[in-house]
């Protein structure tokens, strides 16, 4: 697969490499690299040439600037004013303009022709921009055609070696200034975009930039460096367009823009960034899948045993009768348990198939590379949110400034959200002048923290509740277990208990939280954090429950050597019924949540006395941070049993993508735009942050697992090792050459992983103490801009 | 400009490209969208011109309080009457882009918000701005005292040198800390 990965990005490379540049004037740059001799060499004599007369410094760069301001000018008059006026535009011009005057004329003459003939041209160009397009084809070409007359007229070697004399006698301090002025005009095209000018500005300085780059890119290579300067130039051409195309490809491959840009327009950005963060998650899972799949269930499917060929891989005889019910598949027993699905199906054998692939190391290495994986990608994610949040503003310093400049949300499309929104700034405003206008009332204090401490009981009273309701629960079920004649009810208890703690815990703490009086904000976090306490609380309930079980069977399995229990495809299955349960319950709870509700709104209301629309129940809001968690804690789930159950992760993107449709409709049929509109924006990175917490928090049973259960004795990949970590012992042993197994147990010695981990404590600690510092150095400047400020106005 | 309004030329895309932040999607994306708005007789002109009521019939646009300001700042026309070259209409998406940096984003939103066109942040521009955020029926507006008390709050909290009106370093100064402005201050086509 890697191989295959590589050959591809090859072809690619050369794919594109075999592409013209695209771009205007592409004969006049492909003639600059193919004849640097020719073109260059003639202005570098001219460069010498004029050298020996001196000009007064005054026509410099004014050509040019000339032609810029009156290209500008005009527009300029009309809009900005002086204070207005680009300080920076302003200091490149200066730093030009003094540059030019230092130096001793190696470029006038020629810029100062070319200025000429483009302001000769201009009056025609800007009465009508049709011209334009002609002009620019017309200047390259003709002077294509004057080089290649040149070239033809006169022998080529002999220039080239009179060129090279002159070349070398041409200073090194001029060729380094020539040099400087190269980069400076491509750091002005890198930045243009940032400038806040208007395009036709952008377009003259681009265009005149470009064309000096273009022209004088190829006389720097000097000598026998020539030709691969002038390569290297190209390679690098090539490269921002691959990456500029590679860009854009990648912005047609983002799918559901429509769908989501129409719930911003109906429900602001803050119902969006759900669905943003909802296609993020199915990218992120599109990836392990295509690991998971294109490592371990391809291979084993086209190169391992088929299905009935050694006992593991079978169902047995005493279940055959029943394997194909339905009943028995919606448990994912029968056929369903053997087969690619789960852990058990996978045979032990180190190598398989005509490529000598070696599944179990694969398989392992998969599982760890999925965390691997994700831990990366949320990281970035992370840093990239962070950055452009600007960090932790202190809540409170611009309260007034931020609601007047940043209130209002762009992307609303909608006059009745626009309504909503206008409503909700101005009571927002009406606010926050009434708080700033009386001092804080000095309310009873202590019944408030009274009140306070008696919620948090109860709360964390709610959560033992409901963690030791689910130990009971998977206690039964190890009960049930054992039982043959099971109702629905008693089969599926476990999943459904824990669904509906799920269901019915939040809007308790939500309604406990009433006591507290806290700031919406902050009451938000408090739920928040509390919710993510029960699901926790419940997931690690659940695990231990489930360990336990694990446990036991593995000592059965000591006294049975046989036809043990597969420990781990039950755990497998476990998870997999777990996540398809909450999978419905989410979907029922929206179908008869949101949109029952909709219909008996809007159908009751016409014969129902008082109105159903306006107050209770009316029509429900999107709760985002509730979809958020459940989407958190569902990819937690899938985390933990991916390892047991490699096809969770196909199902997983299956729901996600079904979700997608289902939600953006129940979104937009269903939902009103909430009338409290606070944007919980830093909640972005909170949700990026759970994310990680959880994904560490899945990682811990999984490498528990691997480093000190052992693996069951006649199923999976790993069946007949003491620990399933043994794979990597054997392939470092067998397969891979002796100095790297030496090297490999040197590193894992003890003495040298403690220093490294000091040592990275201590980086920590270093940087840490550098932040620290560099946010007192922020106060501090801030504080004494103030003073100085001050100080002038007073002064 | 293409002299039809069916193609965009391919050197000038790739120049759209460098110059603003937005993709070439995009670009072809809001070609078409402009071509959509011109009138029959516009089409042939070459360099066209969408006069302001156009623009603002555009979705995105429709239910913006501030876009009659957006019209002007982004207008380059002489008779400073709103109208939009697709140059201009460019600048605007790449401003208000996704990809587009903060210091672009403040500096438009400056002048947006300022409806005098003085290069500064007075109390008369303040007060328009709050009155177009409030909503334009008359309950839902503030009262003369609590507008005040508001413009007041405001000048105390970013007027750094206290001369009475916020300039643009100090305006970029407030937004810089702010956490929403950047994913707000967005219009998609």
């Amino acid at each position: 697969c890697v191989c295959v990965c590589v050959c591809v990005c090859v072809c690619v490379c050369v794919c594109v490499c075999m592409t013209p540049v695209e771009g205007e004037g592409t004969e006049d740059r492909q003639l600059a690299e193919e004849e640097p001799a020719a073109g260059a060499k003639s202005q570098l004599m001219r460069m010498m040439r004029t050298r020996m007369k001196r000009r007064p410094p005054e026509t410099a760069e004014e050509p040019i600037r000339r032609r810029l301001l009156s290209h500008v000018t005009p527009t300029m008059k009309v809009r900005m004013t002086p204070p207005r006026e680009d300080k920076e535009e302003q200091q490149i011009k200066e730093q030009q303009t003094k540059r030019k005057e230092e130096r001793p004329r190696t470029v006038t003459r020629t810029a100062r022709r070319r200025g000429t003939r483009e302001t000769r041209r201009e009056p025609r160009e800007r009465r009508g921009k049709k011209r334009r397009p002609k002009i620019r084809k017309e200047m390259p070409k003709g002077r294509a055609k004057e080089r290649r007359r040149k070239t033809r007229r006169t022998r080529r070697r002999r220039r080239r070696k009179r060129a090279d004399s002159e070349e070398e006698s041409m200073s090194e301090g001029e060729m380094e200034r020539l040099k400087e002025e190269v980069e400076e005009k491509k750091k002005v095209i890198a930045i243009m975009r940032n400038k806040p000018w208007r395009m036709k500005r952008r377009l003259v300085h681009l265009k005149e930039c470009q064309e000096f780059v273009d022209k004088f890119e190829g006389a720097l290579g000097k000598g026998k460096g020539r030709k691969f300067y002038a390569y290297k130039v190209m390679m690098t051409k090539k490269w921002i367009k691959f990456q500029r195309d590679f860009e854009n490809f990648k912005t047609t491959c983002i799918p559901w823009e429509r769908k989501i840009k129409e719930v911003e327009s109906h429900f602001g950005s803050s119902v969006a960034s759900y669905f943003i963060f909802l296609r993020w998650m199915y990218g992120m899972n599109m990836v392990l899948f295509g690991l998971t799949f294109g490592l371990v269930v391809i291979p084993e499917v086209l190169m391992g045993l088929p299905y009935g060929s050694i006992p593991r891989k079978t169902v047995p005889r005493a279940e055959q009768p029943t394997a194909q019910d339905y009943s028995v598949l919606m448990d994912f027993n029968g056929y369903c348990k053997y087969s690619v699905l789960f852990y058990g199906y996978y045979n032990n054998q180190r190598t398989i198939g005509l490529l000598k692939f070696r599944l179990p190391l694969s398989y392992l290495m998969v599982g760890v590379g999925t965390f691997g994986y994700s831990l990366m990608v949320v990281i970035r994610t992370m840093a990239k949110n962070a950055d452009v949040g600007g960090g932790d503003g202190d809540d409170g310093e611009f309260t007034f400034a931020w609601k007047m400049f940043t209130s209002w949300d762009y992307l609303i499309g909608n006059a009745e959200t626009a309504d909503n929104k206008y409503a909700s700034i101005t009571t927002s405003f009406k606010e926050s002048i009434v708080d700033e206008q009386e001092n804080q009332k000095d309310e009873n204090i202590h019944l408030r923290r009274f009140l306070r401490v008696l919620a948090n009981f109860m709360i964390i009273c709610c959560l033992g509740g409901s963690g030791y309701l689910i130990f009971f629960v998977v206690k039964r079920s190890q009960e049930f277990a054992n039982r043959d004649d099971l109702s629905w009810y008693e089969k599926n208890e476990l999943e459904l208990i824990m669904s509906l703690l799920g269901l019915v815990c939040p809007p308790l703490f939500e309604t406990i939280a009433e006591l507290e009086e806290y700031h919406p904000r902050i009451a938000l976090k408090w739920q928040l954090g509390r919710i993510f306490a029960l699901f926790l609380g419940n997931l690690y309930t659940f695990l231990f429950a489930l360990f336990d079980e694990v446990n036991n069977k593995l000592e059965e399995e000591v006294s049975i050597r046989n036809a043990g229990p597969c420990w781990e495809t039950a755990v497998g299955i476990e998870f997999v019924k777990l996540t398809v349960s909450d999978i419905q319950v989410t979907y029922l709870t929206i179908l008869i949540g949101d949109f029952a509700r909709a219909v008996i709104v809007r159908f009751l209301n016409y014969c129902w006395c008082w109105d159903l629309e306006a107050t209770y129940p009316s029509y429900g809001e999107f709760d985002i941070s509730g979809n958020v968690l459940g989407l958190v804690f569902n990819q937690g789930m899938i985390w933990m049993g991916a390892f047991y159950a490699p096809g969770l992760v196909g199902i997983n993107v299956l729901r996600l993508l079904s979700s997608m449709y289902y939600q953006c409709w129940a979104v937009m049929a269903t939902n009103v735009p909430h009338e409290r509109v606070f944007k919980a924006s830093k909640s972005n990175n909170f949700y990026m942050g759970l994310l990680l917490l959880i994904l560490f928090l899945s990682l811990l049973p999984v490498v528990y697992t691997i480093m000190t259960l052992p693996p069951s004795f006649d199923c999976g990949p790993f069946s007949g090792k003491a620990k399933m970590f043994d794979v990597i012992m054997e392939t470092i042993d067998l397969d891979l050459p002796a100095f790297l197994g030496t090297l490999m147990g040197y590193a894992a010695n003890p003495g040298l992983i403690i220093p490294a981990v000091l040592l990275m404590v201590l980086a920590i600690y270093y940087l840490n103490s550098v932040s620290e510092a560099y946010q007192h150095a922020n106060a501090e400047l801030k504080k004494k801009m103030q003073m100085v400020s001050l100080r002038v106005f007073q002064n | 400009m293409g002299t039809t309004a069916s193609q965009l030329r391919k050197d000038l895309l790739s120049e759209y490209q460098e110059l603003t932040f937005l993709t070439k999607r995009e670009i072809i994306l809001a070609h078409k969208r402009f071509s959509e708005l011109l009138s029959k007789e516009d089409r042939n002109v070459p360099t066209p011109r969408v006069p302001m009521e156009k623009v603002l019939s555009l979705p995105e646009l429709k239910s913006n309080p501030f876009r009659k300001r957006i019209s002007h700042v982004f207008s380059t026309s002489d008779m400073k009457d709103g109208s939009l070259t697709f140059e201009d209409f460019l600048d605007l998406l790449s401003a208000f882009s996704d990809s587009a940096t903060l210091e672009i984003k403040s500096h438009y939103a400056f002048r947006i918000f300022d409806f005098d066109d003085d290069g500064t942040l007075d109390g008369g521009d303040l007060e328009k701005l709050v009155n177009c955020l409030t909503g334009e029926t008359d309950d839902t507006r503030l009262t003369t005292e609590e507008m005040r008390q508001l413009i007041s709050n405001i000048l105390e909290e970013s007027d750094i040198d206290k001369d009475g009106t916020v300039n643009l370093s100090e305006f970029q100064h407030v937004i810089s800390r702010s956490p929403d402005f950047v994913s707000s201050f967005k219009i998609v086509l």
